[in-house]
């Protein structure tokens, strides 16, 4: 019996018992007898060479242990953090990958680039110490943005880089090179209509309630490295810390990422300060740990997006789109963190199809290094991007033509029966039901009222708006061949082992890792589900390479669709296997013997064995058929799977502006998502809440800022303006799922959804408030200031 | 945070005294921006002198002259005191727009006060009420007593010990909260008393600032209709990154007109 929890089931999450009573156990809630503390020095200059370091006065602080630097780590050969995605300019050469070490050696490049670290007894005297390491900093000339960076005159940030181009890249995918490129200009050559819209998809800091930290243990008896930190993926890093920093045998390594509070994408990486204190504790024989400041996630957690996008939608005579042009400029930051390249190119381009059957589409990126904290994925990772890019050029070209935005969006919508559907811009679409999606939206809107509810706002003297987005995704990534292909340095596949202990009871070890997903839940679901046992027979380990077989981790919503995937397969062979144990404990055929709610038995009898019997003839194998069939019960899949998933759906979004402010409230929020099969509704739920808000923090509040020289102005929560549960409507959630035929368990992915979806309707609502005063543009985020500034340049007729 | 020594004074004498004995020491109320000052190391006092041992500090007490608030008392005990909120609404009001609850259920009015941060709620309330604020050694007029950004007239040694604000005739105050902190990006707060109208502006200066020209036009007429063409001026305002000057100067005027609005209410 699964009990009541299997498959499609508002489980209770299994982990909240602990994170509700404070018993959670986080990376700075371990401790090791002489652990000492590790104390960052970082630049407070955008760009400057390092002429020198003095470290005489803090080495006589007290408490202190070592001042290490860059030079330091050279000597003892550790390499630089390494790039996991190459990516290659149209004209053939390589994107330029500069050399990022840990701990600067001869130029820093972002306010927060780390020069040394302080070793000390305690915290505070690492901190002390750390503020009294004299840096000889020559300062140079320093640019942030991006756009500016490309002019001509701007400070060179990277010598092997002229211009600061990282690369300039064309998408050009098998579906439509080598014409893509003129076959789109044709298109828009012949266009009835064309619409044009330069946008600014504004920089982000990830803001994972948990800051990162790192607790490293080096034990020089046995040469064993045991690493505590922030991560999503474990083995991932270790892999890294092996092969290419820190350069130990992978067995030698054991990396565990307890339970983590939030990642976003922002725990994804290799980064400087694991490296450090991995390398400072084997340097000093001491266990190190550095837990970040808030402020220094500010500066030292990779951010999101910032790109600047020239989109271009031509449409015929009826309404038809028929070509799309987007020509995007990616800040980088200042060094290339490790997915930076391939966020704003492989994750980025192919999804700017969207759901629409355009036929031609033609995109350039160009990435570019500026004076700033490094950028890398964050929850959607390039797909908000082109999701932003599209979903507003379509609003647009139906204000251009006069027609309802929903309307235009069903004329071109890719219909059921073309699935799957080969996009030119390379994906190709698993499922989707998008009219579907797009009347249930309508319906729970009351999408034809809205005359009626503008002009109650107005009789309350606020203008609404309503705006509409239409979003498709991309999760788990895959696979891993034909990523390859294009540049990743990784593997795409996942594991899972599936332990059955004697007495029937179950242990799962994925290589997803849960940093608020809901792994131990959702996977115990499909345990019990499959297996007939109940639910809290189940438990699911995940996140220490000391334990798990070698997976790949949780990002880019892939943990269901392809760790759970993998767990499915699992079951498969534990079932397969059960089932030869009880044809002989049956004394029947295998083929004759039926697995359902927890009993085998023999077909059309009342013969039966239960699961749990099964188990302890497997290993208390006194009847049992030892010739044929190993002892135990333990099974272990990969699984690479040979697509994406496409989650897609649509939201509708329903503000209040008062022009007298600027002041933009949120009135309604309308997602109906398809997700594929759904694994635990509440949790699904819980998911597009937390993406809204962080979408809607994009639209309306959020701003990573830095000053043109590259000063973070952002830096803390007195500026950085995160979502509050009053900034937030009650969001009415639905779903209306097409289960997708590349995995066996028919799921999509859910995490992600929200933030890419909720960007572009929120500002197409605030759009749709103030096209009656003139007000044709507006760029994330929305802020009181700028609306307000955006209706006074229309009254003025700027 | 630097390492500093920990004082529960006893009365406001003991404070005094204290405060006065050198080692850099300062008076630590509510702590709801000193303590994060703190810990950025923005501050580092050798000693904090704790206040919230002194009860005569804490509490509330209506008379003819006005309402008496202690220097201790908190943003929520003013937010939710009945007889405050029948005899001057606008107090409660305004201490019930200052942070969340967390703040609200330690910050202190004296705190606030004598922080005098520039985008703070109650000196508005304090300079548009024209209260009085009473120290260990005098009283100072809310007119007197704001000095600049982050500055008061308090002296070494001096500590507030409760503020009168007088009741006004009607009065509002109406606040544009900025979006990351909620404090005031401009808040505005207009009091009627039978010797005339005070405006008092927070959040869009370097300190909190009385708008004469509004108080002459109201002054002839209270109502929203008197405020007919009159703007703020941008100069000398707060500019940064979720509000320029132009921006501010215009929220002034929004703000001071709803003012006026919930006064009338």
């Amino acid at each position: 019996m699964s009990g009541d929890m299997g498959i499609g089931v508002s489980a209770p999450r299994t982990e909240d018992r602990r994170f509700i009573t404070g018993r959670g156990r986080y990376v700075d809630d371990i401790n090791l007898r002489t652990q000492q503390y590790a104390w960052f020095v970082r630049s407070p200059h955008p760009h400057a060479e390092v002429r020198g370091l003095d470290a005489a006065d803090a080495l006589k602080m007290p408490g202190v242990t070592a001042v290490l630097t860059g030079a330091d780590m050279q000597a003892d050969d550790i390499g630089s953090l390494p790039v996991a995605w190459g990516i290659t300019s149209r004209d053939g050469s390589p994107a330029v990958e500069p050399a990022y070490p840990a701990l600067a050696t001869d130029r820093v490049r972002y306010v927060g680039n780390p020069v040394a670290v302080v070793v000390a007894e305690t915290r505070t005297q690492a901190r002390d110490a750390a503020e009294m390491v004299n840096v000889d900093y020559e300062e140079l000339e320093s640019v942030s943005s991006a756009t500016a960076a490309m002019e001509e005159g701007a400070p060179l940030i990277h010598e092997g880089a002229p211009g600061n181009t990282c690369f300039d890249w064309e998408w050009l995918p098998a579906a439509m090179a080598p014409d893509a490129r003129s076959n789109t200009d044709k298109a828009f050559d012949e266009a009835a209509h064309v619409v044009s819209l330069e946008l600014v998809n504004n920089r982000l800091v990830p803001n994972a309630m948990e800051p990162r930290a790192s607790l490293a243990d080096f034990n020089p008896a046995t040469g064993q490295l045991t690493l505590y930190t922030t991560s999503q993926n474990p083995h991932v890093n270790r892999l890294l810390l092996c092969t290419a920093t820190l350069k130990m045998p992978e067995h030698k390594v054991r990396v565990v990422a307890p339970d983590v509070g939030g990642g976003f994408g922002s725990k994804i990486y290799h980064y400087a300060e694991e490296l450090t204190v991995c390398w400072a504790s084997r340097r000093l024989g001491v266990p190190v740990k550095w837990t970040a400041e808030r402020s220094e996630s500010f500066l030292a957690d990779a951010q999101g997006r910032d790109h600047v996008t020239r989109v271009e939608l031509a449409l015929d005579a009826e309404a038809h789109f028929t070509g799309m042009r987007v020509d995007t400029v990616a800040n980088l930051g200042g060094w290339l963190s490790a997915f930076g390249p391939a966020i704003p190119t492989v994750f980025y381009a192919p999804l700017l199809a969207g759901v629409y059957r355009t036929p031609n589409i033609y995109v350039t990126v160009k990435g570019v290094f500026t004076n700033t904290t490094p950028t890398d994925a964050y929850r959607g990772a390039g797909r908000p991007e082109a999701c932003y890019a599209v979903e507003r050029a379509v609003d647009e070209a139906a204000v251009q033509i006069g027609m309802d935005p929903a309307e235009l969006r069903r004329r071109n919508f890719i219909q059921p029966d073309e699935f799957p559907y080969q996009s030119p811009v390379g994906q190709l679409y698993d499922s989707g039901d998008f009219e579907g999606c797009l009347n249930l939206a309508r319906e729970l809107n009351a999408y034809e009222r809205f005359d009626e509810r503008r002009r109650q706002s107005q009789a309350r003297g606020k203008l609404r708006g309503r705006g509409m987005c239409f979003y498709i995704e991309a999760c788990g990534a895959a696979p891993s061949q034909a990523a390859g292909q294009l540049g990743a340095r990784a593997g795409l596949y996942e594991v899972a082992t599936v332990r059955v202990h004697p007495s029937g009871s179950v242990q799962v070890l994925t290589g997803s890792h849960s940093h608020g997903q809901s792994h131990e839940t959702t996977f115990a679901q499909i345990v019990a589900e499959r297996l007939g046992i109940d639910f809290g027979n189940v438990e699911i380990v995940h996140g220490d390479t000391g334990e798990i077989p070698f997976g790949m981790g949780t990002y880019g919503s892939r943990s269901l669709a392809v760790g759970g995937t993998a767990l499915y397969k699992a079951l498969d062979k534990v079932e397969e296997k059960g089932r030869k144990i009880a044809a002989h404990l049956l004394e029947a055929e295998a083929a004759d013997i039926e697995f359902t709610d927890g009993q085998f038995r023999v077909a059309g009898t009342d013969r039966a064995v239960s699961f749990g019997d099964v188990a302890l003839a497997a290993y208390v194998p006194h009847n049992y058929p030892l010739q044929e069939l190993e002892p135990g019960l333990e099974e272990t899949a990969f699984f690479d799977p040979e697509n994406f998933t496409f989650p897609s759906g649509c939201y509708i979004c329903e503000v209040e502006v008062d022009q007298n402010t600027g002041q933009v409230e949120l009135c309604d929020f309308v997602a109906a998502d398809d997700f594929g099969n759904i694994i635990n509704p509440m949790v699904v739920e819980g998911q597009v809440h937390g993406g809204l808000a962080q979408g809607i923090g994009q639209a309306l509040l959020e701003h990573c800022l830095y000053t043109p020289e590259g000063q973070l102005l952002s830096g803390s929560y007195m500026d950085y303006c995160m979502p509050r549960a009053d900034d937030l409507p009650n969001f009415v959630v639905a779903t209306r799922c097409t289960p997708t035929p590349f995995n066996p368990l028919g799921v999509k992915g859910c995490g992600e959804a929200g933030a890419i979806g909720a960007p572009p309707a929120v500002i197409n609502a605030v759009l749709g408030a103030l096209r009656p005063l003139g007000v044709r543009h507006i760029d994330m985020p929305a802020t009181p200031q700028a609306v307000w500034q955006a209706i006074e340049a229309a009254r003025s007729g700027e | 945070m630097r390492e500093f020594n920990y004082y529960r004074a006893g009365s406001v004498r003991d404070a005094a005294k204290r405060l006065g004995a050198g080692g850099n020491a300062m008076l630590l109320a509510g702590g709801m921006t000193l303590l994060p000052a703190l810990k950025m190391r923005l501050n580092e006092p050798g000693e904090l002198i704790d206040l919230a041992g002194i009860d005569e500090l804490s509490g509330i007490k209506l008379t003819r002259k006005g309402a008496h608030i202690g220097a201790t008392t908190t943003h929520a005990e003013v937010a939710g005191n009945v007889e405050l909120r029948a005899a001057v609404p606008v107090l409660p009001h305004a201490a019930d727009a200052i942070g969340d609850p967390q703040v609200r259920n330690r910050g202190t009015l004296g705190g606030s006060l004598a922080n005098n941060d520039p985008a703070a709620d109650y000196p508005a309330v304090a300079l548009g009420l024209g209260a009085t604020i009473f120290t260990n050694k005098r009283k100072i007029s809310a007119d007197d007593f704001f000095t600049g950004m982050f500055e008061t007239a308090l002296g070494r040694g001096e500590i507030i010990t409760q503020v009168l604000f007088p009741i006004p005739q009607r009065a509002g105050y109406a606040k544009f909260p900025n979006p990351a902190t909620r404090y005031a990006l401009v808040g505005v707060c207009v009091a009627q008393f039978k010797t005339g109208v005070r405006v008092a502006v927070t959040g869009a200066g370097a300190s909190v600032y009385r708008l004469t020209d509004f108080e002459d036009a109201l002054d002839s007429e209270f109502s929203e209709v008197a405020l007919d063409g009159l703007t703020a001026s941008s100069a000398n305002l707060n500019d940064d990154m979720h509000a320029g000057a132009e921006y501010r100067a215009h929220l002034v005027g929004v703000m001071a007109r709803r003012a006026v609005t919930m006064a009338l209410d």
